[in-house]
């Protein structure tokens, strides 16, 4: 699993820097950027959903992989 | 090095003189808040919340001949709707009352960024957005902490308090003078200029242009004082910031450190006082905070949407019809933020105010462009506010629920609010 943030959606609202701050982080503006290549562990995906789910901006999307 | 002139003179005296629309003054009881509302009587004050779910229910998007035409949508779906179509609907105005101003304007507006449009919101919005990161504002955590238990101390002793006047209203004050370079003394004076322009919007036009010049009066005086003493603060900031090449307008820098002062102080006023209130009359949620800390953040967004405190507001740009009204060029739209958070369609249990809600997608900062930017700090001050007021006084409750006072107009939040601390 993975996240991802469309930056054309994010307005900065650091919902998810707050709630997953193992997964995503602000930059200097405060936009939301994802963490390294946004690979979620596995003992992180509730985190990431409440991430998504918190979204004002709907601006988070959790891309389901299919596990080899 | 040249001198920084821009405020020898007062930049309103070489301002074209331009006109606004005043329309007529209508107040008194609603007939029917479907046809007549108005956010400016004293039922709306006491509690708007049961008149947005019966009108998101029976007429979605509510009218007024008021103001001089404008409407209100409860749902969810057009409130987004509006927030995020800036090409339809301007932020020209954005303080809903009986006088438009000019056209010419657009797109910058007297109070940038909020009043701004596109293209040039974005840049003007870009300027601050640096000093107002999360990163940034924990920088203000621990004075902040220290103001608020400086607070309670000097309750001490006090069997009722005011929770709003003496504790919730001093610390967004404090915050917001410290990060401007504004004198802190002047609290009291800032408290008039928040309210003269957010709650004397039903008064003659004159009385409001003489409230506006008061401030901007306040703000030269701050203004040519930095610029003789320079300082690390945002008027210095501001007062040096480039946009496109140059240095900005004199009215820009004014009208952005009156944003900053008016929308800093009374919103998170209110949302300190609103989360205060609430926990005063619902002992369950104040024993359960005071026992579980670390709930808190969660606990503070649910108070967020619930009680959200800001309602803004946009002009229609052209005629149109607009998912089933006819709206008019020039008519206002009220955009409640606060009756989106309440939309059963997008939020279980909507009515009720649950402190563990995990999923909470509520728009209290707005949407889209014009996101709070102040949000993180905020969030920063209710968090430090509500702690150290439960971790000091864990016991409370309304003194007198009928003395409860809400402020009138789009920044909701008690202004009077006796609690029974000892
Ligand atoms: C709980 C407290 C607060 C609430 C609920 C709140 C709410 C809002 C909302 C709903 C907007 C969107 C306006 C629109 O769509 O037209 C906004 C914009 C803004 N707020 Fe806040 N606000 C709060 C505190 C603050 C603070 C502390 C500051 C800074 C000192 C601040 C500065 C601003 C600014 C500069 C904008 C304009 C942003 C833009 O137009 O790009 N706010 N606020
Ligand atoms: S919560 Fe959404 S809008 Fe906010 S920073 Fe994260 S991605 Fe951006």
């Amino acid at each position: 699993m993975k996240v991802q943030i469309n930056p054309e959606r994010c307005q900065g609202h650091g919902r998810c820097y707050d709630l997953a701050p193992g997964l995503f982080t602000e930059d200097d503006e405060g936009y939301g950027q994802v963490i390294g290549d946004g690979v979620v562990p596995p003992d992180a995906e509730r985190e990431a959903r409440i991430a998504v789910s918190n979204c004002p901006e709907k601006a988070i999307t959790l891309v389901e992989e299919v596990r080899g | 090095m040249t001198v920084d002139d821009r405020f020898v003179r007062d930049f309103r005296e070489t301002q074209e003189e331009q006109l606004g629309t005043p329309t007529e003054i209508i107040t008194g009881p609603v007939s029917d808040w479907a046809t007549d509302f108005s956010h400016l009587e004293p039922e709306w004050a006491a509690d708007p919340y049961p008149i947005l779910d019966d009108l998101r229910v029976r007429c979605p998007i509510a009218h007024t001949d008021r103001f001089g035409g404008g409407w209100l949508p409860t749902r969810y779906e057009d409130i987004a709707a509006v927030a995020y179509d800036t090409e339809r609907f301007s932020s020209r105005a954005i303080i809903m009352g009986n006088y438009r101003p000019p056209k010419e304007l657009a797109p910058v507006g007297a109070v940038p960024p909020i009043s701004s449009d596109p293209p040039f919101h974005h840049d003007a919005r870009k300027l601050l957005l640096p000093a107002f990161t999360k990163k940034e504002v924990a920088k203000r955590e621990e004075a902040t902490r220290a103001f608020c238990h400086s607070l309670i101390d000097s309750l001490e002793g006090l069997e009722v308090v005011d929770a709003a006047r003496d504790y919730a209203q001093h610390i967004p004050m404090r915050v917001i003078a410290d990060m401007m370079g504004f004198p802190p003394e002047d609290g009291p004076r800032f408290r008039q200029f928040v309210e003269n322009a957010l709650e004397g919007v039903n008064l003659p036009l004159e009385e409001r242009m003489a409230h506006s010049a008061e401030l901007f009066d306040y703000l030269l005086e701050q203004i040519r004082d930095h610029v003789a003493n320079p300082r690390d603060d945002l008027t210095t900031y501001l007062i040096d910031a480039e946009l496109h090449g140059r240095k900005l307008e004199p009215s820009h820098v004014a009208g952005t450190l009156a944003l900053l002062l008016i929308a800093g102080i009374d919103t998170t006023w209110s949302a300190i006082g609103a989360s205060l209130w609430h926990l005063a009359k619902t002992p369950a949620d104040r024993e359960r905070l005071v026992a579980e800390p670390e709930l808190l953040p969660t606990a503070i967004e649910e108070f967020l949407r619930a009680y959200a405190p800001v309602t803004m507001a946009r002009l229609v740009k052209q005629d149109m019809h607009w998912r089933g009204v006819d709206m008019k060029a020039e008519d206002w739209v009220l955009l409640s933020f606060p009756a989106a958070n309440r939309d059963p369609a997008q939020f279980d249990r909507a009515d009720e105010v649950i402190i563990d809600r995990e999923i909470n997608r509520h728009v209290a900062f707005g949407l889209g462009i014009h996101r709070c930017v102040g949000s993180h700090l905020a969030r920063m001050e209710l968090r430090v506010a509500l702690e150290v007021w439960l971790e000091r006084v864990p016991v409370f409750s309304l003194a007198d629920p009928s003395a409860v006072k809400w402020a009138v107009g789009q920044v909701r939040g008690p202004r009077t609010l006796p609690l029974r601390i000892g």
